[in-house]
């Protein structure tokens, strides 16, 4: 083989220039991919509505049966931009923020409609439903409704809505010879866990993925059952409490001696995942959890109402809505499309069409008569309809508190300041740092932020 | 010469300027009426507050280890393709890979491919060991990112090293040899003081983006966890998307921008050296 180095001096230098311009062509590519930010999203005709959706299986649905939409109001295009939850969040904040009208509806939580509707950055739906008698307002369930109203106001209507429960294999505990009440204690529930865990198999699965979406969620459902409190009535900062110590121990400990490994990087779907594959043998979140099992799971669960301690009724209360920024410039034909998307008929088009297990959740009454549903959906229907009928977003914890909210504190700083306290916890998860040292920061960053509503 | 000039000019100088005015204010997207101006309190706060010095010592240390692992590695490997060995081409094709796949693709790939404790590849290779459920990613975070980046850069330094080895006379090695030297004196007095310039190089352009990483920290660990890999890009991140304190983030911004023009200074004279060596040939 020739050696390549055997060149005379001319080539080496060409050698040598041609690296400097790889090198600067290699710089330019880097900068210029470092700079192309995001683009601007387009225009289009009169009657093309945007709707930012969040990525789940039921606006998925939603996607598929746009067409049938389309079948009835030709004049009107919906265009579905879908985004995981933290993405839209952002992106939804910075339109209305910036009042850029890019969207006409989005999907929102129980979270930014109080907040939202307080800025005036979404639009009262009252009105619109005032005008459709055939909207039956009264027949969406009263919890979902007071947690999307601000001021007597309607101000998102339900799309989908959840609790939180616990999900059991019926067969896993049984062979160990364990029994699992309707509503059971944290406490049971930790000793079901010990007795089940074995190698192959664990006790199981709480999120501890950090987020306040993600691992807060739970967690501050077994708090608020503990007896603690984000904030007293005067705005101080109380994660310091025994309450809270408490709390945090429990959970930390019971995904340490009983939960699936690498819970740092567990969230909803990769609990969803270990129990569908029979790997964790219970699994405490939404109970839109159940709608998603598959094989043994599907045929084998149990369903309790969510673990207590000193409260009962610890479930958590969430509702993904269709909002309407108030910078929309098409309105009616943005209102005609959330009207027909979260009326009684879409969610029998949604039976019969895609199959009655696909049915969203949790946002009319009417829905849980249907007698198709409860054939599909039997186990757990009843445990989320109760659940969601005691979830109450004003009264959620032992002791008064001046926030609304039961999984979140309603008020803006709660994004990073709910982050910030679960990486805290992430780290006691991950065994790099201590429930108490956790508590001093997690107790700092709230008291910073209990301080702006000090006056 | 001067369209293009005003083009760049626009494109790059008016965001900035706007950046440097934001970081005087006090701006929170969610609080209406909060946008007034600060004066110098977004900067005070940068000494003050402590997520921002973790931060900076996070950069720190993830940039000098990246960079410092990466050239090792780097060189070995350039040294190895500069040898005769079989099938050298494809060799070569195989290890630049890792610098051409997204970083965002890639860092998935290492996550959850790779490291997830219930059905990653290294777990199980490690089950022999005992070590079949350990959590890398959060037990490690820092070290899990160094090694995914480290992965990442390494070809980059050894397409410049490989490149200076090549513009290496064999004869002199060869006269070195006749002259009793053994390889690794030759190595030490020979070719390393010949691809230094080009080490110099790869080590300053490196962490001129190294000091920027931020896709593989999304990725991989969310800066968590706690704060144990936020380095300045991702605080900046969190600042703004997540608190939405625009003038705050602008800060950090400024101080980045700041940081990265002393690094690239640096970085563009040994560039320029390199030019002066060639010319004076």
């Amino acid at each position: 083989m020739k050696n390549r180095n055997l060149r005379s001096p001319d080539r080496r230098l060409a050698a040598s220039r041609s690296v400097i311009g790889l090198v600067l062509g290699l710089m330019v590519a880097l900068v210029g991919a470092a700079c192309s930010g995001a683009g601007g999203g387009g225009g289009g005709g009169s009657k093309t509505i945007t709707l930012a959706a969040v990525d789940n299986p039921q606006m998925a649905d939603l996607k598929q049966l746009v067409p049938e939409f389309q079948k009835a109001h030709s004049d009107i295009t919906v265009k579905i931009v879908t985004l995981p939850e933290d993405q839209l969040r952002q992106q939804v904040t910075q339109d209305v923020a910036a009042n850029s009208g890019r969207f006409d509806l989005f999907t929102i939580g129980t979270y930014e409609v109080p907040l939202w509707a307080k800025k005036k950055w979404i639009e009262n739906l009252s009105p619109y439903v005032a005008k459709d008698s055939a909207y039956d307002e009264n027949d969406l369930i009263p919890g979902i409704k007071t947690a999307l109203s601000y001021q007597g106001g309607l101000y998102a209507v339900p799309f989908y809505g959840e609790s939180s429960m616990l999900m059991y294999r019926k067969d896993m505990l049984s062979a160990k010879g364990v029994t699992m009440p309707d509503h059971p204690t944290w406490d049971q529930v930790a000793a079901a866990a010990r007795a089940v865990n074995s190698s192959s198999v664990n006790g199981i699965c709480l999120r501890g993925l950090p987020g306040w979406g993600e691992q807060l969620a739970p967690l501050d459902t077994v708090i608020n059952t503990y007896g603690g409190r984000w904030f007293d009535q005067s705005w101080n900062a109380t994660l310091n409490t025994p309450q809270w110590k408490d709390a945090v121990s429990f959970y930390v400990n019971l995904i340490k001696t009983a939960g699936e490994p690498g819970a740092g990087n567990a969230g909803f779907t990769e609990c969803l995942n270990a129990y569908n594959n029979g790997k964790v043998a219970m699994w405490y979140d939404a109970t839109v959890g159940a709608s998603n099992f598959t094989g043994d799971a599907a045929k084998n669960s149990g369903y309790a109402f969510a673990p207590t301690k000193v409260k009962d009724w610890s479930g958590w209360l969430w509702a993904w809505s269709l909002g309407m920024p108030s910078s929309s410039k098409k309105k009616d034909a943005a209102w005609t499309f959330a009207n027909w998307a979260t009326s009684k008929d879409y969610i029998k088009l949604v039976g019969s069409k895609l199959g009655w297990a696909h049915v969203p959740p949790g946002t009319r009454t009417s829905t849980y008569s249907l007698p198709e549903y409860q054939a599909a959906a039997g186990g757990f229907a009843k445990v989320t309809l109760d659940s969601i009928a005691h979830a109450d977003v004003t009264h959620a914890t032992v002791d008064q508190v001046p926030y609304i909210g039961i999984q979140y504190v309603d008020i803006d700083e709660f994004q990073q300041l709910g982050d910030q306290v679960s990486q805290e916890f992430a780290k006691v998860i991950a065994g790099t740092q201590t429930v108490d040292q956790a508590l001093v920061k997690a107790q700092a960053l709230a008291t910073a932020v209990g301080k702006n509503y000090q006056h | 010469m001067l369209p293009a000039f005003i083009y760049v000019f626009l494109l790059t100088q008016i965001p900035f300027v706007l950046t440097i005015y934001y970081s005087f204010f006090s701006w929170n997207l969610l609080k209406e009426g909060s946008f007034r101006f600060a004066g110098l309190d977004n900067y005070t706060r940068l000494v003050t507050n402590e997520s921002i010095r973790t931060a900076v010592l996070n950069t720190v240390v993830l940039t000098i280890s990246v960079i410092a692992i990466s050239v090792v590695l780097g060189l070995a490997v350039a040294m190895l393709l500069n040898s005769e060995v079989f099938g050298k081409g494809f060799m070569r094709t195989l290890m630049i890979a890792p610098f051409l796949i997204m970083p965002t693709a890639g860092a998935l790939i290492w996550k959850d491919t790779l490291l997830n404790p219930l059905f990653g590849l290294l777990p199980y290779l490690l089950t022999p060991l005992g070590l079949s459920r350990v959590d890398w990613v959060n037990r490690f975070p820092m070290a899990t990112v160094v090694a995914v980046e480290v992965w990442r850069w390494t070809p980059f330094m050894m397409l410049i090293i490989l490149a200076g080895l090549q513009s290496q006379n064999p004869e002199v090695l060869e006269a070195s040899r006749v002259d009793g030297a053994n390889a690794f004196q030759a190595f030490r007095r020979i070719t390393l003081p010949l691809v230094r310039p080009f080490i110099e190089l790869g080590a300053l352009l490196g962490s001129l983006f190294v000091v920027q990483t931020y896709d593989s920290i999304f990725m991989l660990t969310y800066g968590g966890p706690g704060e144990d890999t936020t380095n300045i890009p991702f605080l900046l991140y969190l600042v703004a998307f997540q608190g939405y304190s625009i003038g705050q983030a602008s800060a950090i911004g400024v101080v980045a921008v700041i940081i990265t023009i002393v690094v690239a200074t640096f970085a563009l004279r040994t560039l320029f050296s390199i030019f002066q060596v060639e010319a004076r040939r």
